[in-house]
């Protein structure tokens, strides 16, 4: 399936990218980090991580589906 | 809209009229700045971004809950994105209430849970010439080997 794919900050600089459509049989957000860290060599371990669909927070064991947007995000730091 | 990110400076004095009221007798605010200092480095500059969608939601539901909790007139946070000087307002928050207690408590309230729940990414410029992203980059030093003794600060 085609998912979209967002990246901010320290991941943003590790994937050389913004954003990106990506084809992948990552049925869960876990899995897709998998692979995508395989990818880029995201130093961030996924326990360090929150990841959104749609815009909203979500689980890392949701099942994807076709066209969800993706975000994973690292530690934050407002204010 | 009661929260917003911008990516120029934050004009406090007109983001202070939003929140007149009548029946408020006290407006308590907030400004975060860009200090000189960060655990013992000379930070020369600032770089923010954020994952605006999500933020202005949760930065909305930040705000929306301080004001049922604490039962105040009005509240709002701004926070501003993009490349910043020293001394530069990074965040500001502005409530008023009936009463100085609850737009003190509000107040705290939102920048409390602003800091920890909003994504939005800091890097760090150093004299030197370095720079990092505040909270990742010595958790990402860490061996990756044994994940599950690394702490995330916050």
């Amino acid at each position: 399936m085609r998912l979209n794919v967002q990246y901010y900050a320290l991941m943003r600089e590790q994937a050389g990218r913004s954003d990106e459509a990506l084809e992948t049989s990552a049925a869960t957000p876990a899995d897709l980090y998998d692979e995508l860290a395989g990818r880029y060599g995201f130093t961030l371990s996924r326990e360090q991580l929150k990841v959104a669909v749609n815009s909203e927070f979500s689980d890392w064991s949701r099942r994807l589906a076709g066209g969800d947007s993706v975000v994973f995000i690292p530690p934050v730091a407002g204010g | 809209m009661r929260f917003r990110f911008t990516p120029t400076a934050i004009d406090s004095g007109e983001a202070r009229r939003e929140l007149l009221d009548l029946g408020a007798g006290g407006y308590v605010s907030f400004e975060g700045w860009v200090r000189d200092m960060n655990e013992g480095r000379e930070v020369t500059r600032l770089e923010y971004e954020a994952f605006q969608t999500l933020g202005v939601k949760e930065g909305e539901r930040i705000v929306a809950d301080a004001a049922r909790r604490f039962g105040v007139k009005h509240a709002l946070c701004i926070h501003r994105l993009g490349s910043l000087e020293l001394s530069d307002m990074a965040v500001w928050v502005g409530v008023s209430a009936a009463h100085r207690g609850e737009a003190f408590d509000a107040c705290r309230f939102i920048i409390d849970e602003v800091k920890h729940r909003l994504p939005i990414w800091k890097k760090e410029h150093y004299r030197g010439g370095d720079s990092g992203w505040v909270n990742c980059e010595r958790c990402a030093a860490a061996p990756q080997h044994h994940p599950h003794e690394l702490s995330v600060e916050g």
